[in-house]
């Protein structure tokens, strides 16, 4: 009787009622469905590789029980290359600061077209393939054996593609406060050059050396279109290990080894999402508004 | 210029490194590796290389993936990328957080997520098994490529959006709105347009990546017909340099072609984000 009624009524209804949610409802929902698809999508694999990674047997399921047998395994057989990434990544950090902080100032104060034409140059390395710029390292450098052979080899080819990311964060930050004000200020005060640059530049450009450092880091330590062209068996980083563990052995190890590499990346992750600093090294402009229109408002 | 605070040997001096750096090892290997690639005689090997059946198939199939990939992309981040930025919900924080959580994921590891979804003992696989019956696996082939891509441009693209549609003139769409103005009529003719440089901008740098990814069809398959596979594969397997470089100079030119083109189009907005 009762479900009589109940399959009765919505035939009963005349049709239009169904569709009196608008046009803007349906949109609206669409949106919802759509944006929560994509997160099921980039988010269900990650957490299913940590559980197969804890699983005893993946084919199984996660009724065969948990273990830290596979991560205990992956540490042994590949700790050597979690160590090796964070030298790569250190030592690669040291020369960007090194050299793209300067570059960074230098292109931001510079107007002429040369510094256009320069700037335009050194971000070419992460316009074009990977690939490509690890070949044109071999043909060039892979004869200096001793080179060749050495993490320098991979720091090079590291510190080519993450300079621009590193240039480009300083560049920005430089050239959004006015340094030339600043630094004219201390120089009729008697400041010299050099202690302008370390008590003026260096200080103002902080939050973009910060920006930069971080994409630096977290782009050299998942590196692997140029890395794997250039390592060796003794030059093995951390996705080089991984693209080996993916290809050869069971799921469950492979799986460790990226809950490995998660909780390396981690804490980049968190610092990146503290400080609002996407991964190409670019403040938000969600958060450049809102300091820009805070800077403004004290002017009428 | 006549800036006194900052004279020009100081310019010198500062962008002296960093220039250094980028000529002594990308600018001049990069032209070793061009004239590498010309073998002597550059407008014969380049001709043979060029009306190759096979090296042009993979460049087809390269430009093929990269375009669809770049098309559903900009589609789904513009979807979810309006809704993130123009409305304020509870955990909305948590979402975004999620979305671009892979951002630093490298292309291998891009790959084996790909796995988990659609390999052999992939999560769709699972699901159609008891659905339909029927097993699907599709990551070690062209479409788990195209799934892999999607999964790295998406937060990219995302964060672009998001930027560009808080810049909106809300105003403008409530003129629309008052004027009578359907819902998609003020999609098409008021926010995709504010919001298409951003666009242009995100769509080339996403095309780009997906032109020169390696790392994941790395991952998925070695024999999936990707011109950086086809790289790999000469270089590696057929010690054929002066090929894997010419193939790699055409895949620059060709990326960078693209990168180039957007600019011109958007004007100023892709030289900040490209």
């Amino acid at each position: 009787m009762n479900s009589i009624t109940a399959s009765l009524q919505p035939a009963a209804k005349p049709r239009p009622r169904l569709r009196l949610p608008g046009a803007r409802t349906w949109l609206a929902a669409g949106q919802w469905f759509v944006t929560l698809l994509l997160c099921a999508f980039l988010i269900v694999p990650v957490v299913m590789s940590i559980m197969a990674g804890l699983t005893v047997n993946y084919f199984k399921g996660v009724s065969s029980g948990l273990t830290l047998r596979w991560l205990a395994e992956v540490w042994t057989q590949y700790h050597g290359s979690v160590f090796l990434s964070l030298e790569v990544a250190a030592a690669t950090l040291v020369v960007t600061l090194l050299t793209g902080v300067p570059a960074g100032y230098v292109l931001a104060r510079s107007k002429t077209r040369l510094s256009r034409i320069i700037e335009e140059f050194l971000v070419l390395p992460i316009a074009l393939p990977g690939l490509a710029s690890a070949l044109a390292l071999l043909v060039v450098y892979g004869g200096f054996t001793v080179f060749r052979m050495s993490v320098a080899f991979i720091v090079v080819g590291h510190v080519v593609f993450t300079l621009p990311f590193m240039v480009r964060a300083v560049a920005a930050v430089c050239a959004s406060s006015d340094l030339r004000t600043l630094e004219e200020g201390a120089a009729s005060l008697g400041a010299s050059f050099l202690q302008r640059f370390v008590t003026i530049v260096l200080p103002n450009a902080r939050p973009g050396i910060v920006a930069g450092a971080l994409a630096v880091l977290t782009l050299s330590i998942g590196e692997f279109n140029l890395t794997w062209m250039l390592h060796t068996p003794d030059t093995k980083t951390l996705p080089v290990g991984l693209a080996d563990t993916y290809a050869s052995l069971r799921i469950e190890i492979g799986s460790a080894y990226t809950i490995l590499f998660f909780i390396m990346t981690m804490p980049l992750l968190v610092a990146m999402q503290w400080l609002g600093v996407d991964a190409t090294g670019q403040r938000s402009a969600a958060k450049k508004r809102v300091t820009a229109s805070s800077s403004k408002s004290p002017q009428p | 210029m006549n800036d006194i605070t900052f004279p020009l040997r100081w310019r010198i001096a500062l962008i002296a490194p960093a220039l250094a750096v980028f000529i002594a090892f990308w600018l001049l290997p990069m032209g070793a590796l061009a004239q590498l690639s010309g073998d002597g005689h550059a407008f014969a090997t380049y001709r043979a290389m060029l009306t190759n059946p096979r090296y042009m198939s993979s460049l087809g199939a390269t430009v093929l993936l990269s375009a669809a990939v770049t098309a559903a992309t900009l589609v789904l981040s513009v979807i979810a990328g309006l809704l993130l930025a123009r409305r304020e919900f509870a955990l909305k924080r948590t979402l975004l957080a999620l979305l671009t959580f892979p951002l630093a994921f490298p292309g291998v590891v891009v790959g084996f997520m790909v796995i988990m979804l659609a390999g052999r003992q992939g999560l769709i696989g699972a699901l159609s098994l008891k659905l339909t019956g029927d097993r699907w696996v599709f990551a070690y082939s062209m479409s788990g490529l195209f799934l892999g891509y999607l999964y790295f441009s998406i937060p990219r693209v995302i964060v672009t959006v998001m930027a560009s549609a808080t810049k909106l003139d809300a105003s403008l769409e409530e003129a629309a709105r008052s004027l009578g103005a359907s819902p998609w009529r003020i999609m098409r003719d008021v926010v995709l347009p504010a919001l298409s440089p951003g666009l242009i901008a995100a769509g080339a740098v996403c095309f780009a990546t997906a032109m020169g990814a390696f790392g994941t069809a790395f991952t998925l398959a070695t024999d999936i017909d990707v011109l950086p596979m086809t790289i790999y594969t000469e270089f590696t397997l057929n010690a054929n340099m002066v090929t894997a470089a010419g193939l790699s100079i055409v895949l620059g030119l060709v990326t960078w072609a693209v990168l180039a083109l957007a600019r011109s189009v958007s004007g100023s907005a892709v030289a900040a984000s490209a």
